[in-house]
């Protein structure tokens, strides 16, 4: 370790942290693919050729176009239409911005959630840390998605059962990390030496506690949104996540599924390719940052 | 050893236990089964004859008891779609799910460990690199789309394999098989492929992780300082040490392989339990539901017991543990 990661300012060790992680070629291409496909989500409304939730826009003799075809809107189809008739680069866009934002809100409250169940556990020990920790491990027991296949079931479809269903099924994994992590920190003198002053034990925890839980935290974070993607994905290629109305990546690909038996290829294919480069992509971002993270990768 | 057994029985019997509960508050208490159940056409007296015959007027807690005491006695109750009793229904089923299952973890462990351990032993090499980029394309692609992809290839563009259902079966010892004739072998090969990818990525990782973490331990060190011959470093000391996460991971594994053929069952069209679980979803089928998942439950919770236990024999120092 250099002089300056023993006595850093943040910025200094952001600046480190970047420096790391630029050694691999791969994981700044996938960072940067990851980046260029949450502006084009979220910018979607600003360049794509239609509106896909306007059902007046569509038109059925527009349908099954082939890629580069013009169809009745007078624009070309780079990569074709699907069985509604609808623009499929336009769908992918606004697909992508559903899958962000069901893996994103997804990720985020199983990760508040988690985080301080596994706080809590680390703190209070004893009983409560027994009962929480067996209680996530069969949890973790069981596959992810058999859970979040029940919770859409009971709850019905929709956005938010979704998002119910993959907080449930993703929660366990952030409350072992913090768990780990904190427990590790729980024993340590800091720790003791702020119990020993009259600090309240929330500050404890969310002051000294969560930040050095946080590295590992990031790490599955980071795996746990492109978890969460293709959760939600295959949930609606089941036809158990959301509805044709309101398409998802999954949904897309589900939806052009039954074509693909008699070729007509890209109404699956394009907005397959897109999931898969978003959640590989993320994953390998994710895979860099465990290895920057790494307090070891010093040795 | 026995305490240590006692004690993980009791532990399994109490999580079916409340797992049951939680399965049938959540599947029934939400929604309403008559509606589903019955013709909304049909008269009054008949509506209230399904009822009873049904239990639904009884109060919840009253039709926990009655299904709890049905399912001890292995009466899980009637499919509302196919008027076939459920255990017999899903078992029915579970031959084919068994098999594509099986022949995946096959696939998985004979391709998959062999790679890790290659990748393991020579880190910095091109080949181990390759091996390590594959496994994370297997582990992080979801499952649906590479089998859409398998489709596209082989059963659409090349027209080499089927694009799904079983095929024919032979019947061997009154179970049915389909992986004993060619045909059957071809229809069974992509779904146990698909399902078998994640296993891969994952089996390769551990193996690699293992040998790495092996290799570099004292003992090795020690054993090469003897003199012995690589061959016999790696397959006396290294495979040994090894093994003990991958069995772990191996029967952990089986049961969300079984877990995850609701996604290559549904895709392949394959006559298994996971596309039996879909329909029943779509239909509001709650007694399939109902038992498949309870059945679920009482599967892992087999699982962690047989590899807690396994785990035992591998490592005589958590055996003495346990006993202690």
């Amino acid at each position: 370790m250099s002089a300056a990661a023993s006595a850093p300012s943040r910025r200094a060790r952001l600046a480190d942290a970047w420096w790391e992680y630029r050694q691999s070629p791969v994981a700044v291409i996938a960072l940067a693919i990851v980046v260029l496909l949450l502006a084009a989500a979220f910018l979607a409304p600003l360049f794509a050729p239609q509106d896909p939730y306007d059902q007046a826009a569509l038109d059925l003799f527009d349908a099954r176009l082939e890629p580069g075809s013009v169809g009745g809107g007078g624009y070309v189809h780079l990569i074709g239409t699907d069985g509604m008739g609808r623009d499929l680069f336009s769908a992918i866009l606004y697909g992508l911005r559903v899958s962000f934002t069901v893996g994103i809100a997804a990720g985020a409250v199983a990760l508040a959630l988690g985080a301080s169940v596994g706080l809590v556990a680390a703190y209070y020990g004893g009983r409560i840390e027994a009962l929480i920790m067996r209680t996530i491990d069969l949890q973790l027991s069981m596959p992810a998605i058999l859970l979040a296949l029940v919770l859409v079931a009971v709850l019905g479809q929709g956005m938010g059962p979704l998002i119910v269903a993959l907080v449930a099924a993703q929660y366990a994994y952030f409350a072992r990390t913090t768990h780990g992590a904190a427990s590790a920190e729980r024993r340590k003198d800091y720790i003791e030496a702020a119990l020993s002053t009259p600090l309240p034990a929330r500050r404890v925890l969310f002051k000294h506690l969560l930040p050095n839980a946080l590295p590992p935290l990031i790490v599955v974070a980071t795996v746990q949104v492109a978890n969460a993607i293709a959760l939600e994905a295959t949930l609606s290629f089941l036809g158990l996540g959301l509805p044709m109305t309101e398409p998802s990546l999954g949904t897309l690909i589900s939806n052009g599924f039954q074509y693909l038996l008699s070729g007509r290829y890209w109404i699956s294919i394009y907005p397959g390719l897109v999931l898969m480069v978003l959640v590989v992509s993320i994953n390998l971002v994710g895979d860099q940052v465990r290895h920057v993270l790494n307090p070891r990768r010093g040795r | 050893m026995i305490g240590f057994l006692i004690q993980r029985l009791i532990q399994a019997i109490a999580v079916v236990f409340v797992m049951s509960l939680i399965v049938f508050v959540g599947v029934y208490a939400i929604g309403n089964p008559i509606d589903v159940l019955i013709d909304p056409a049909a008269d009054q007296a008949l509506r209230e004859a399904l009822i009873r015959q049904y239990g639904f007027d009884q109060p919840l807690p009253v039709q926990y008891v009655t299904f709890l005491g049905n399912m001890l006695t292995g009466d899980f109750g009637e499919s509302f779609v196919y008027r076939l009793p459920v255990l017999d229904l899903i078992l029915s089923r579970l031959p084919a799910t068994l098999e594509l299952a099986l022949s995946a973890m096959l696939i998985a462990t004979l391709v998959g460990i062999p790679l890790g351990i290659w990748a393991g032993y020579k880190p910095d090499s091109l080949s181990a690199k390759l091996i390590m980029g594959f496994s994370v394309l297997g582990f992080s692609v979801p499952t649906f789309w590479v089998g859409l992809l398998l489709i596209m290839v082989f059963a659409v563009e090349l027209g080499w394999l089927p694009s799904g259902g079983r095929g024919p079966t032979q019947e061997v010892m009154g179970v049915d098989v389909s992986i004993l004739t060619g045909e059957g072998l071809s229809h069974i090969l992509l779904p146990a492929f698909n399902l078998a990818l994640f296993k891969l990525g994952l089996l390769i990782r551990l193996a690699r992780a293992g040998m790495v973490e092996v290799m570099s331990s004292d003992f090795v060190r020690f054993a090469r300082a003897q003199g012995l011959p690589e061959r016999q470093v790696v397959s006396l000391h290294v495979l040994k040490n090894i093994a003990i996460p991958i069995v772990t991971v191996f029967g952990l594994e089986f049961g969300s392989t079984l877990a995850f053929a609701v996604v290559t069952e549904t895709i392949f069209n394959w006559p298994g339990m996971g596309k039996l679980i879909i329909d029943s979803i779509m239909l509001l089928d709650r007694p399939v539901m109902v038992a498949y998942l309870i059945l679920v439950v009482i599967l892992f919770v087999t699982i962690n017991l047989v590899v807690d236990l396994t785990y035992g024999q591998l490592d005589p120092r958590i055996r003495t543990k346990g006993a202690a």
